[in-house]
């Protein structure tokens, strides 16, 4: 059996990455061959169906390629959705937290936070500058 | 190389029901209620229906529910869902299985009780577990990415949102049937309350009921059946993506494919087109989507629809019922830009009738900008 047939047999894509962010981390699939990586987690590598995948440690730099501001009933403010372009190059849906929602902006620069909420982790991105300075 | 039967069938009866409010009637209920209206403008009665092509929000099944409401079994029956551009891909199927003899008669029926029943937007597009934890709201959203992308991208404007809105709004006071008919002006959609950023309560299509549904035979057989059918010329489909996250780029849909083998089966270009209905589930969808069909180039969208090209006695007549925004949008509205195209084609449109209308194209739009159909119908004489 190939390194990449046993990896794929116990590969859990959304319950792996939830286990990662609970242990504090923020990882992303990569494949070993093409050294491609992807987000969303997945069994094959998109188009060439690699599956000689390992976990790899996300960068977790990435800037702002879209952002809305959701309104909410007075006198709660409104909260932010982002889409964040990860420096390894895939794209995910997260938020910009440390900022009004309608201050987030196209072409921020933003770092990966986990933070608790609902007593789960969630991956969340902070203003570069705020985290350099923390 | 296409093969694609251009020209092999056409519709040749279309209708709706119960645009607005229905209470008391289910989505089944509604569905057949148009189908057997649409059935009756052609002379035929379900007992002729041997094609059935139906989604519905609240039945996966639906394919099943139909046959069995009407009593028919058919020879062909198509449930699938790409959302709100479904019905393109039915009359897409259907055309196939008519010019390969498989069927006779086709039926294409939609319906939807989501206003009465649940007072809300009825979707099988929800968010994956990866997205659901931000709370976005879907579908509005995902698509609020979109528009805040092409005014950082193209310079596109609240105030060019407002001009789709209020040109929608313009062919609805046209037309007995929309459901919104009130004044709208562009400075109500700009003071609008903000929904989920740049998008605001004017930009959004309605939450009502309604059904429609079309019936499909093969050419030879239409001007038996219809004065002026609408013939299918072209159909084709593209997609890109489910969740907004995935789109590989949120300014422009896969119905630039979807459009460009649509016209190449139709042997037209864009300039021949006469009447525009497209799936404006928000303002964003006109301006994006007018774009992608090649009606002006990208990021040109928001200037073109300005000044009222779009609105009555504009260069380009779209959304001549008043779309998705004004007149009804009950859930998944493509087979209402079906409807509204054969409409226009057979000379039926009353007030917003635009003359001479022998190119009509019907483009839907499914999920959040992912699935994209275009389909070209034109009449006898444009054959």
């Amino acid at each position: 059996m190939t390194a990449s047939s046993a990896n794929t047999a116990t590969l859990m894509p959304e319950l792996g990455f939830r286990r990662h962010l609970a242990e504090g981390r923020f990882m992303l699939l990569r494949s070993r061959s093409s050294g491609r990586t992807m987000f969303y987690p997945r069994v094959a590598m998109p188009l060439t169906g690699e599956q000689d995948l390992e976990w790899v440690q996300a960068d977790g730099r990435g800037t702002v390629y879209s952002t809305t501001a959701i309104s909410v009933r007075p006198p709660g403010e409104p909260y932010n959705v982002a889409l964040i372009d990860l420096v390894e190059g895939p794209r995910l849906m997260s938020r910009v937290d440390g900022i009004a929602a309608q201050d987030v902006t196209i072409g921020m620069r933003v770092q990966a936070r986990i933070v608790q909420e609902s007593g789960q982790p969630l991956l969340v991105f902070v203003p570069a500058e705020t985290e350099a300075r923390a | 190389m296409s093969a694609f039967p251009r020209g092999a069938a056409a519709l040749v009866g279309t209708a709706t029901y119960g645009l607005g409010e229905s209470p008391g009637l289910s989505s089944i209920d509604m569905a057949v209620h148009a189908s057997v209206r649409a059935l009756s403008a052609c002379g035929l009665a379900p007992a002729d229906v041997d094609g059935l092509f139906i989604c519905l929000a609240d039945d996966p099944l639906s394919g099943l529910t139909l046959a069995e409401y009407l009593g028919v079994q058919p020879k062909v029956l198509d449930n699938s869902r790409l959302g709100g551009s479904s019905f393109q891909m039915h009359l897409f199927w259907a055309t196939l299985a008519l010019a390969a003899g498989q069927c006779d008669v086709a039926l294409i029926a939609y319906g939807s009780n989501q206003k009465t029943a649940t007072g809300k937007l009825m979707t099988a597009a929800g968010l994956s577990g990866y997205e659901s934890p931000y709370k976005a709201l879907a579908p509005i959203s995902s698509y609020a990415l979109a528009v805040a992308r092409h005014m950082h991208e193209f310079g596109t404007t609240r105030k060019h949102l407002a001009e789709v809105a209020v040109a929608a709004r313009s062919w609805a006071k046209l037309n007995p049937e929309a459901v919104m008919r009130a004044d709208l002006s562009i400075d109500d959609c700009l003071n609008a309350r903000l929904v989920s950023s740049p998008l605001g309560l004017r930009d959004c299509c309605l939450v009502t009921d309604g059904a429609a549904a079309a019936v499909v035979v093969r050419a030879e057989r239409a001007r038996d059946l219809c004065r002026y059918p609408a013939y299918v010329l072209g159909a084709a489909s593209s997609v890109t993506h489910r969740d907004i996250s995935s789109m590989p780029d949120l300014t422009t849909t896969a119905a630039v494919q979807s459009a460009a083998r649509a016209y190449a089966q139709a042997g037209i270009g864009v300039g021949d087109v006469d009447v525009v209905q497209l799936y404006d589930a928000f303002t964003i969808n006109t301006i994006m989507l007018l774009e992608d069909l090649g009606f002006c180039a990208k990021g040109e969208g928001g200037a073109f629809v300005s000044g009222g090209r779009i609105a009555p006695g504009g260069e380009l007549p779209v959304n001549t019922n008043g779309g998705g925004l004004s007149c009804v949008h009950p859930g998944m509205y493509g087979l209402f830009t079906l409807v509204e195209a054969a409409r226009q084609i057979g000379g039926e449109c009353g007030a917003r009738q635009v003359p001479d209308v022998n190119i009509a194209l019907a483009h839907g739009n499914g999920g959040v900008l992912s699935s994209q159909a275009t389909v070209v119908l034109c009449s006898a004489a444009a054959l």
